[in-house]
């Protein structure tokens, strides 16, 4: 008690003080600490984002759901997709005790999704054409989201940190799920296997955007260092990208199949993978709802939030 | 009991009603589950969603059982089952096959919530009498998957009805679309009691009751709950008005729905997927 009103007699500045202790001695802020509002802002951006970009992300396997080729893949696939909208619900109301202070609510990051000002990840705005890119996406989009997710598996903000933990023991699955689809297909026939190498080529350059620009030179702005200095985060956006090369690049090859960059090696000096750069305008654009199926996924979100206007209206005055 | 095949081959007479059954059984759920798994990111809020998949994924996981119950009885299959028959090979109820409404699952749907909400709490009460009747069917193995099935139908059961409840007793707009839908189910609702040509064949040899009273069951339980949302609804308004589908009737809808659902299978039926 008496702590609460010594707290409340602190200035800014010593709240802000004692604030960076805590998180440096690496305890966990919660819903209801106070917290400094560049903080509460980035975790909102960052938790809505995520939040958004797994109900968003779950429309490009929508199309491979009823056409899965088999009673098995379709339930795989079910199974995986209900938990990419279970991970956007989580996160979502984690995201809403921290916008409740702001008098923001789920309605508004909906508005926000439809109007542009809430982005959703690069990958979930390209095409899915063809079955092989059904498994592409849960082997390497899940296993690149697996790799940027535990890097805040310790992350200061409690709610956020827990609730990764459950996402990412399911992202496991998924990967795991996206894998033996791919293993299936590249162990096929020569149509199969073509499938898997077209959706390599195809998704390539959008997996190394995944993890975002190296450093703010080439976009302009980056979060990074604000998420590493209130420890939301470890590594750097180029730490994890060479994680995943690590990780993936190995078990691409011995699939059989290329990957569309002829640079790609690993220095064995330097100790990293050199590659060529992604074209980062096109990342700022694709964010920007002009990648090849943006307008299509916002207008099938859309037209879906119109069309149950009314069972919300409902439910409201039922309540 | 009747034993397992792979013990003993099926009595002869018993495996017409049988796989009738069965095929009817399997093709509701499967059907049914695709529609839901078309509702996919479009429900009215991510709760729902994340709710109403987990529920398509239990009616595809039932189905697969089914469809495995058939081909333990060498018919085949449970990929080509599900996946290779042609339209007037299903045995569906023609309700589970109409399209969720206007426009496609990846671009332009705007679907009925009402019509979901009122076809799918109808038919898991109508399945969940089936199934408690099963539980004692002669034939063990489906009697088993009976069990099991059972299990996950309480929860959809309950979902669904507060659904309905909850939008029925909302008045205003919610109630006009809800009744509307509720005309729509019941006018092809027949359609899903009726148990087929062998439905006789079925009750003498114990698989399941009897048709009618399978259906006066349902009536018996729906009807205080129609009581509680003030809706008049007799056993007249029962029909089967598009067709039945456990003969081989069915729609338009049903051939665009099994040339979406097996456009990747239909690549090459052979390969390992």
């Amino acid at each position: 008690m008496s702590e609460a009103l010594f707290f409340q007699e602190m200035t800014e500045e010593q709240k802000y003080g004692q604030f960076m202790k805590r998180i440096n001695a690496g305890e966990k802020i919660e819903a209801d600490d106070w917290m400094p509002e560049d903080y509460r802002m980035t975790l909102i951006k960052l938790i809505s984002m995520h939040g958004i970009s797994e109900i968003m992300g779950a429309l490009p396997e929508k199309e491979w759901v009823p056409k899965a080729p088999s009673l098995k893949r379709k339930l795989g696939i079910m199974a995986k997709v209900q938990d990419e909208m279970g991970h956007g619900q989580l996160l979502l109301r984690v995201a809403e005790d921290l916008m409740k202070p702001l008098g923001k609510t789920r309605e508004d990051i909906m508005q926000d999704l439809f109007s542009g000002r809430l982005k959703f990840h690069n990958v979930f705005h390209m095409e899915a054409p063809t079955w092989g890119d059904a498994g592409l996406i849960g082997w390497l989009v899940d296993g690149a989201a697996i790799i940027t997710q535990t890097n805040m598996l310790n992350a200061s903000y409690g709610p956020y940190a827990r609730a990764l933990k459950r996402i990412c023991a399911e992202e496991v699955f998924h990967a795991q799920h996206g894998e033996a689809i791919i293993m299936a297909l590249a162990e096929g026939t020569g149509e199969q296997r073509a499938m898997v190498q077209d959706a390599v080529n195809r998704w390539w350059e959008a997996l190394l955007m995944f993890f975002g620009p190296g450093d703010a030179s080439t976009t302009g702005t980056s979060k990074q260092d604000t998420t590493i200095k209130y420890r939301i985060r470890t590594k750097t956006n180029e730490d994890l990208r060479q994680d995943f090369f690590t990780k993936y690049i190995p078990r691409v090859l011995s699939l059989g199949l290329t990957l569309p960059d002829e640079t790609m090696h690993f220095d064995q000096e330097r100790e990293l993978w050199v590659y060529k750069q992604p074209d980062w305008n096109r990342f700022k654009d694709i964010i920007k709802n002009n990648g090849p199926k943006s307008q299509e996924r916002l207008g099938l979100r859309r037209t879906a939030y119109d069309t149950n206007k009314w069972v919300r209206e409902a439910l409201n005055t039922a309540n | 009991m009747t034993e397992p095949a792979g013990n003993m081959p099926i009595d002869a007479k018993i495996k017409p009603p049988m796989t009738s059954l069965l095929y009817q059984l399997a093709d509701d759920d499967f059907i049914l589950a695709y529609r839901g798994s078309e509702w996919l990111g479009l429900a009215p809020h991510i709760e729902e969603d994340v709710a109403f998949s987990s529920i398509s994924q239990d009616t595809m996981g039932h189905a697969a059982m089914f469809y495995q119950l058939l081909a333990d009885l060498g018919e085949g299959n449970v990929d080509s089952l599900a996946h290779a028959r042609k339209t007037s090979e299903r045995r569906n109820a023609v309700l589970l096959e109409l399209v969720n409404g206007p426009g496609h699952y990846l671009s332009s749907a705007q679907y009925d919530w009402a019509f979901a909400v009122v076809r799918n709490y109808f038919y898991t009460q109508a399945k969940k009498i089936r199934m408690d009747s099963l539980k004692n069917s002669s034939y063990q193995p489906l009697a088993e998957v009976a069990l099991k099935v059972n299990m996950e139908l309480y929860y959809h059961l309950l979902h669904w009805k507060t659904w309905f409840i909850q939008l029925m007793q909302a008045g205003g707009e919610a109630r006009t679309r809800m009744e509307a839908a509720i005309g729509r189910v019941l006018a092809d609702f027949e359609g899903v009691l009726n148990l087929g040509p062998l439905a006789k064949e079925m009750a003498e040899h114990g698989l399941i009751e009897k048709e009618e009273v399978l259906k006066q069951r349902w009536l018996f339980i729906m009807k205080p709950v129609f009581e509680t949302v003030k809706l008049a609804v007799s056993e007249a308004d029962l029909a089967m008005k598009t067709g039945n589908g456990r003969i081989g009737e069915h729609t338009a809808d049903l051939d665009d729905a099994l040339s979406t659902l097996s456009e990747v299978y239909n690549i090459n039926p052979a390969a390992s997927w």
